[in-house]
């Protein structure tokens, strides 16, 4: 395998593992942590292909990384608030148990 | 070498895996944010291995020190009057590892599939200035909408996870 194929077969399995994590977990925190993994093996594949792309002095795939990482970091920020006002109301955190959004 | 992977990238690429797996697999919701503290370390070292240094430091500064702590701190907050004796897996869970599983060996397969077989390129010369100069000269713009979107979602965040007694009062107080 080519060095860029390496890096790529590792974010695809770290984001086929956010993935599991995500559909399978019942804590909506863990399903956050899983979005987060998601988020990051798109972010390392934008790298990858920065490092082995045809321009790389052009830094584009590196800016978009990093606007990534910004939008990520207010995401987790929103949803884990979001978290503890529906458990603030409902005393669970169990996404099973979540079934109306009124408050 | 083993089996053509150099060493470094071998032990970065399964101490990411391992820590993501673990964060998949842990009953103790603690122990899944620490392993997802790994993860993220781990996937700083693959962009320091790739040449980029400045996103790995901003991986490490933003991900371990701010994200993580806000994952541990939710769990903390939200643990306290639960029940702590409960299935950690959904009943559809079988289902969701399939379409997880599916969604890897299509992705692997593309990426061995379809890559030419040699792309090898110099490590690229990137200093911090030129990442300065560029996010302040072609990339203004959406450095400006990144920042206006930060203060939007963490103010946000604020009042969304403000106890809404207080919120109402704050609001009805000067009418």
């Amino acid at each position: 395998m080519t060095p860029l194929a390496e890096f790529l077969v590792v974010a695809a399995l770290v984001f086929a593992i956010g993935l599991a994590i995500a559909l399978t977990r019942r804590n909506a925190i863990l399903v956050l942590i899983g979005i987060e993994l998601m988020l990051n093996a798109a972010n390392l594949n934008l790298i990858a292909f920065w490092r082995f792309g045809p321009h790389p002095e052009a830094l584009t795939g590196m800016m978009f990384a990093l606007f990534s990482i910004a939008v990520a970091a207010a995401e987790a920020a929103v949803g884990l608030g979001l978290v503890i006002a529906y458990h603030r109301h409902t005393k669970t955190t169990d996404l099973d148990a979540m079934t109306r959004m009124r408050g | 070498m083993i089996f053509g992977f150099s060493i470094l990238f071998l032990l970065t690429a399964v101490v990411t895996v391992a820590g993501a797996l673990a964060a998949a697999l842990l009953k103790n919701l603690v122990h899944c944010a620490l392993s997802l503290t790994v993860t993220f370390a781990g996937l700083a070292l693959l962009y320091l291995e790739l040449g980029a240094q400045f996103i790995g430091f901003a991986q490490i500064l933003v991900y371990i020190g701010a994200v993580a702590i806000l994952v541990v701190f939710a769990i903390l907050l939200t643990r306290g009057a639960g029940v702590p004796e409960y299935r950690g897996y959904s009943s559809s869970w079988f289902f969701g590892l399939v379409i997880a599983a599916a969604t890897f060996a299509l992705l692997a397969w593309a990426v061995v599939k379809s890559l030419p077989a040699s792309l090898v390129s110099a490590t690229p010369a990137v200093s911090v200035q030129s990442i300065g100069t560029a996010l302040m000269s072609s990339y203004v713009l959406p450095l400006e909408i990144v920042a206006v979107l930060l203060t939007v979602a963490l103010i946000g965040a604020v009042i969304v996870a403000m106890p809404e007694g207080k919120a109402s009062s704050e609001k009805g107080g000067p009418q």
